[in-house]
């Protein structure tokens, strides 16, 4: 189609009719602030912060919601845009609780950067401050709180939990004055349908949603002589830290992050992937069984705990074909007061477990009641990409410089199976790396499966065709599922991840995100997968170890004693 | 769940929705019909219930907790028998609606929004009536009280009190 001519100050675009306002000034090089705008998610056009001034008939136009038209001639930094602009921020901020210095967002807050460049200072707040809310904050925990007195209504939390996650667990309630984005009933997000997964933390552009910290148990059990303290890094934390230290998105700084946590004080630094290399040799072995027994296929993967609470709420009929072997997380805390207690003859009382996660979920998972197969809690605390990042900076390690380190071996010894368990379609394919070439010896090529929406590939193992299909946001993952439920579908192995593009995604990874990001981060583990001697689980020699001395086989009964757990119906609504 | 009661009674107390419901097909547009059929039917929207009408609508409860919210005429809580509304208008202001609305909340010991623990009255302002010429105005169910004093409030009230 033709294009459609427009100048934007005074400079010539170029671009297809349909597109923005916004996204033309982008081609003109001009970013124009904006609140209730975020790329990944449908248009919602309220906070009006994104004006321009149309020289034509100067008018103001919300520049994220109005299409280009021929001949347009607007202009971004007009007096009167700006003036306009400068208003709707000093709108917003009129009724806002303005707790910089006590927010979790401060430095990461989208409202407290416009209004800085924006030039609003104290005097410009104090001449229109208004009432300010004051309804409760969830604070209830394990993953998330909320507090709806700093939100500013821009739906972006709610539109990414409908349209993303097909959830809806927040929404606009009340009117007027009273409007605010809240549960059903003010519940705390740990008792609803909400998934944990976080989401709406990594959209909200200010304080409104966060992670519950755990950075202050960490650091008491760090200073605590009578612990031994233990910490195992995800997979995906490797390609996403490296961004809160101005590192750009996607590089991959492994060695730092080791070095980091060694100098914070942790006694041994492992890496989940080591327990993601098992909960394949676990999972696959469960497959295979079940494809023996053509019962209870799909084969559906339990590594992602918010897809695990979406399913326990949204799909209980369908929980026997979760897959029973525990999260990477989950594997990795019972071996740690279990396996490595035995191994180095410490009292597993005083092992502290520290998991650090791309991840709301975890924090969630760890309080699970049946999860817990040592004599005491399992995981004792889950950090996120951001809190880890926070303690570094709290002590001052200077991350660029830190020399690389590398895992403790024990459990920390890995596979390029286990790196891509941190990005969408990892799992499937170290599942079947393993499972095919157990059955018939030969080695899987790979099988490439891409990263939006719902993907499907066929493998040939002794002449058996094995359907796969990939999945993440949950709202994608509905439409297998509905299929699953009405016996309409003929896969085998289904892996589903919460978050778009899987862990890489998650609800605790640096800020700001958008599908870029997660793309770049997702393609450097698939790129350390490649480059990875070992790429196969079961050739990992540490987990051959584990084996031989401690579990014996996978799917025995040390293994279930451990390594696998079980789900329960909740509530849909 | 808030409900404690055994099976038998909760599927009794559900049987009115059934019977709702029944007269409605599964589209998120039926939510607001659904809704006012069963507030007329319960008094008011019961927490059970409307988790029973998200399930029903293949919505989420926030989301029915957005739109209850959104509109004045839903209720979360039981109301009184008898519906106080108390004009707040600037006439109504100006000629001491306040002092009537005080009094009556003294009288019966609670706030305006709020319900006697025995469920006689419900007490809500409004922001006009449309009675000027009677200011100061009050409403109890669907009779006009006009010319209100703080004292003939009582009188009044006395009228509805058992
Ligand atoms: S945590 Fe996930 S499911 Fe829960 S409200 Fe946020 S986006 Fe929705
Ligand atoms: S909680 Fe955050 S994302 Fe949600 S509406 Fe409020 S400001 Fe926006
Ligand atoms: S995809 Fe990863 S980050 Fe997101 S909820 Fe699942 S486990 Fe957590
Ligand atoms: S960003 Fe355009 S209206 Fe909010």
């Amino acid at each position: 189609m033709d294009k459609i001519n427009l100048t934007i100050d005074n400079k010539d675009i170029k671009v297809p009719p349909g597109t923005t306002l916004l996204k033309a000034a982008e081609k003109a090089g001009i970013d124009v602030p904006s609140l209730c705008y975020h790329p990944d998610l449908t248009i919602h056009g309220a906070c009006r912060v994104c004006v321009i001034e149309n020289l034509k008939d100067n008018s103001l136009l919300a520049s994220c919601v109005t299409p280009v038209q021929n001949g347009m001639e607007l202009s971004t930094r007009s007096m009167k845009a700006r003036k306009a602009r400068r208003r709707n921020v000093k709108l917003l901020l009129a009724n806002h609780p303005n707790d910089c210095l006590g927010c979790d967002r401060n430095g990461s807050c989208e409202l407290q950067d416009i209004t800085h460049n924006l030039g609003i200072c104290r005097e410009d707040i104090e001449e229109i401050q208004g009432e300010v809310r004051k309804v409760p904050r969830d604070q209830v925990g394990p993953a998330l709180k909320r507090d709806p007195n700093k939100c500013i209504l821009c739906g972006r939390c709610v539109r990414v939990c409908e349209e993303v996650q097909g959830v809806s667990a927040l929404q606009f309630s009340n009117r007027g004055f009273d409007s605010i984005v809240t549960t059903a009933f003010d519940l705390p997000q740990s008792e609803i349908n909400c998934a944990n997964c976080g989401q709406c933390a990594t959209v909200c552009p200010v304080g409104a949603i966060t992670e519950v910290s755990e950075i202050k148990n960490v650091w008491e059990a760090l200073e605590d002589d009578n612990l031994h303290v233990v910490c195992q890094t995800a997979p995906s934390i490797q390609a996403t830290i490296g961004e809160e230290f101005g590192y750009k998105a996607g590089t991959v700084v492994t060695g730092k992050l080791i070095a980091a946590l060694d100098k914070l004080g942790f006694d041994r630094v492992f890496s989940t992937e080591f327990t993601a290399d098992l909960t394949i040799m676990e999972e696959g072995a469960e497959f295979l069984q079940r494809i023996t027994k053509n019962e209870n296929l799909p084969h559906i993967t339990s590594c992602c705990p918010g897809w695990v609470k979406y399913a326990e709420h949204n799909y209980p009929e369908l929980l026997n074909h979760l897959s029973s072997a525990k999260s990477p997380q989950q594997m990795f805390s019972a071996l740690s007061k279990t396996y490595y207690a035995e191994k180095e003859g410490l009292d597993p009382e005083k092992i502290y477990t520290v998991s650090i996660m791309p991840c709301t979920a975890k924090k969630f998972e760890k309080e699970r009641e049946e999860i817990n197969a040592s004599q005491s809690k399992d995981t004792d605390a889950v950090l996120t990409t951001r809190e880890l990042a926070r303690m570094i900076k709290e002590v001052g390690i200077k991350f660029e410089m830190l020399e690389d380190k590398e895992y403790d071996i024990l459990m920390g010894k890995h596979t390029g199976a286990g790196t891509i368990f941190g990005t969408t379609g990892g799992v499937a394919e170290a599942a079947v790396r393993t499972v095919k070439e157990k059955l018939t010896g030969e080695p899987l090529n790979r099988l490439d499966l891409g990263f939006k929406g719902i993907n499907k590939a066929e493998v040939v193992i002794n002449d058996k065709i094995i359907r796969v299909a990939i999945v993440n946001g949950l709202k994608n993952a509905e439409k297998i599922l509905k299929e699953v439920k009405k016996g309409q579908s003929n896969y085998d192995f289904v892996e589903i991840m919460a978050c778009p593009h899987g862990c890489v995604g998650g609800g605790g990874q640096p800020l700001p995100v958008d599908e870029k990001t997660k793309e770049l981060r997702g393609n450097s583990l698939s790129h350390t997968d490649r480059q990875s001697v070992v790429r196969r689980s079961h050739k990992n020699p540490m987990i051959e170890k584990l084996y031989s001395e401690y579990l014996k086989e996978p799917n025995g009964s040390k293994s279930h004693q451990l390594l696998h757990t079980s789900y329960k119906k909740r509530a849909k609504n | 769940m808030v409900c404690n009661c055994t099976y038998e009674e909760s599927t009794k107390y559900l049987e009115p929705l059934q019977e709702i419901l029944k007269n409605y097909q599964t589209i998120e547009k039926n939510l607001v019909p659904i809704l006012q059929d069963v507030q007329d039917e319960y008094g008011y929207l019961p927490r059970d219930i409307l988790s029973e009408i998200a399930t029903y609508l293949d919505l989420s409860l926030s989301q029915v907790f957005g739109v209850v919210t959104f509109y004045s005429q839903f209720h979360l809580k039981p109301r009184g028998e008898n519906i106080i509304r108390v004009c707040t208008g600037t006439a109504c202001h100006v000629r001491g609606g306040s002092e009537v609305l005080e009094q009556i909340q003294e009288e019966l010991n609670i706030k305006n929004g709020q319900t006697t623990d025995d469920l006689s009255f419900t007490l809500e302002t409004v922001a006009c009536i449309g009675a000027c010429g009677l200011a100061p105005v009050i409403m109890i169910n669907d009779e006009t009280y006009g010319r209100m004093t703080a004292e003939k409030v009582l009188d009044v009230l006395g009228e509805y009190i058992e």
